[in-house]
């Protein structure tokens, strides 16, 4: 489900969704859906899960047939797996991490029902996962990292929270992310990866900040991560491609302004277009 | 994903003898699959059988000898992973062995979501997390970063209240890599969950960040450590363990460290906001610093450090 989600989403950037069978996608997505629980399994036959249950409502979102999402059930999923403390876990089973927290909150306002769990509770549980540089983790204590930061700062977004966040100082965190190279990593000391050119630059655009990254070395750095015989991106240059390392690479030059690229949502990581249909706007930063 | 099976001499369930009377049960994609997967036979095999145990709601060891395979061929899939527990906890199996089989699933695959999951149900339900440091501790030998490993350590400790020892285990952490974020992390974790940050436990941080920054002044985890400490203190950060002077010196010495100027302008800044009588001259020194980091010292981020320069001018200009 992911995968779909990866591809439609960086073949819309490209301008190029009519190559793809809706009606198959459409059809595929329908018989992920877990009746029973309300959410979307990754694929035929297995559990739903909060992460496959976003998935399929971007993609529905994108292909503008949303009517086809069974609403009420998918939000009983979602509102049944936010904990006493605001927390959301991924399935019945329990594992907590604030991916989980955006997931829920990103597909509850696709759906427009935001009405349907506790945000405080939601906010709040975010700002526990907050440390002193300013980032966020995956748990409270757990360390900084520049995914979990992209999700939490688009909780905030949705939930309009974002002044919680001191912005110079985690817009500083994520804009050392930047290596002499131009790419991004996703912690201090790793190495850098083209999936950060979304974490990082996704959030900073939240914090008003985008442009503390050096753009120019940037787009050297995702260009390089191009297979020019295969096509496709991937993490760091010489790598395998995939999908998931392309269309980050792509979201992350649509973000730079890159031309022959549609705009991309900093929150939602999809087309604007789709989140103008809906009426969707999202809090950014003023600096 | 997939495993080093040899198909000429893996026994494929459909041929053994103990297995005729279960029915596979194939994979149902629809008719026109979208993303459709190249399974080895073998894969198709073991994951045939699986859905049959996972039809007819079967709970044998059998069963559970299964999920070995499946889970060898996809350690990701957690819907394996919860009908194993449902196994388990059917037969009563012994869960130090399910121990043992969690530890070598996570050693092959330590940055998998789904084998920490499952090992931290084992552990809750054991009631037993004695084995749980030395895990982590073999994982960090092979990765000291790996993220799932320390959420794991981070839960154990917490649950179980064992962090005796845990700050010397940080010490050893950073005595090979000073600059393992994750473990200047953990530190800071631990401390804020046992002594808090008393005026003892900040001076006694802030001496053992410097002795970090003095090995490797080019490290950003060291620095960010130090700032954060800083933080916990109420009076002038520049007076804890005498940092203005230990900066200066470091400045004066000619060292040009992002990490260092940076640090000097948020004294500085803070020197601003403290005593308004110091502003004039403290100022002009941090936009200068400000203007070095943007054109020379730390180029890269120009627009941040313009950015700073811009915000303390208008803070604590004339």
């Amino acid at each position: 489900m992911s995968g779909i989600y990866w591809g439609i989403s960086a073949i819309d950037l490209l301008g190029q969704l009519d190559r793809m069978d809706r009606s198959e996608i459409v059809s595929f997505i329908k018989k992920c859906h877990d009746t029973t629980t309300g959410g979307f399994a990754p694929s035929i036959g297995h559990d739903a899960h909060l992460l496959y249950t976003l998935s399929a409502v971007q993609i529905l979102a994108i292909l503008d047939v949303l009517e086809e999402v069974d609403t009420e059930s998918t939000v009983r999923f979602i509102s049944g797996l936010q904990n006493e403390d605001g927390s959301f876990s991924g399935d019945k089973w329990g594992e907590i991490d604030t991916r989980f927290s955006f997931c829920a909150v990103a597909c509850l306002a696709l759906l427009k029902r935001l009405d349907a769990v506790n945000l405080d509770k939601a906010v709040d549980f975010v700002m526990k996962c907050q440390n002193v540089d300013g980032g966020f983790g995956t748990r409270p204590g757990s360390e900084s990292h520049a995914g979990q930061i992209y999700c939490c700062l688009g909780l905030l977004s949705i939930t309009g929270q974002l002044h919680r966040v001191n912005g110079d100082l985690l817009g500083w965190w994520l804009c050392e992310r930047q290596l002499p190279s131009g790419g991004l990593n996703g912690r201090p000391e790793k190495l850098p990866d083209v999936c950060y050119s979304w974490w990082v630059l996704a959030s900073l655009t939240m914090l008003g900040r985008l442009h503390w990254i050096n753009a120019t070395k940037m787009n050297v750095f995702i260009m390089a991560t191009q297979d020019s015989e295969t096509g496709g991106f991937t993490d760091r240059p010489g790598d395998m491609v995939d999908l998931y390392h392309t269309l980050f690479g792509l979201a992350g030059l649509s973000l730079l302004g890159e031309s022959g690229l549609k705009p991309i949502n900093p929150v939602f990581c999809m087309p604007q277009y789709v989140l103008d249909k809906l009426a969707l706007s999202v809090q950014i930063m003023a600096v | 994903m997939g495993s080093n099976v040899d198909e000429n001499t893996w026994v494929f369930y459909k041929d053994r003898k103990e297995w005729a009377d279960v029915v596979p049960v194939p994979q149902d994609d629809g008719p026109h699959p979208v993303v459709k997967i190249a399974y080895s036979n073998v894969f198709t095999d073991v994951y045939d059988y699986f859905r049959a145990m996972m039809c007819s709601g079967e709970l044998s060891q059998r069963a559970l000898d299964l999920t070995d395979d499946a889970l060898n061929m996809n350690a990701a899939n957690y819907t394996v992973w919860q009908y194993r527990r449902k196994i388990l906890k059917h037969l009563g199996s012994n869960l130090e062995n399910e121990l043992t089989f969690c530890r070598d699933m996570i050693e092959v695959n330590p940055k998998n979501y789904q084998v920490w999951h499952h090992r931290r149900v084992i552990v809750e339900w054991l009631g037993d997390a004695s084995r749980e440091l030395r895990l982590t501790e073999m994982i960090f030998n092979q990765d000291a970063k790996n993220y799932h490993a320390w959420e794991h350590r981070q839960w154990v400790l917490r649950t179980f209240k064992l962090f005796d020892g845990e700050l010397d285990f940080v010490d050893t952490l950073l005595e090979d890599d000073v600059r393992n974020n994750s473990a200047w992390n953990q530190r800071h974790f631990t401390i804020a969950l046992t002594t808090g940050f008393t005026p003892e436990v900040i001076e006694r941080e802030v001496e053992y960040a410097k002795n970090a920054i003095k090995k490797v002044v080019g490290n950003e985890s060291a620095w960010s450590y130090l700032k954060g400490v800083a933080q916990h203190h109420d009076g002038y950060m520049g007076s804890i363990c005498h940092l203005e002077e230990w900066c200066q010196e470091m400045y004066d010495a000619g060292t040009r460290s992002p990490h260092l100027l940076s640090f000097m302008i948020d004294i500085n800044e803070d020197k601003m906001e403290r005593e308004p009588s110091s502003r004039e001259p403290v100022l002009k020194e941090t936009l200068d610093m400000c203007e070095a980091l943007a054109n020379e010292h730390d180029k890269i981020r120009e627009e941040y450090w313009k950015y700073v320069k811009r915000h303390l001018s208008h803070s604590f200009g004339a």
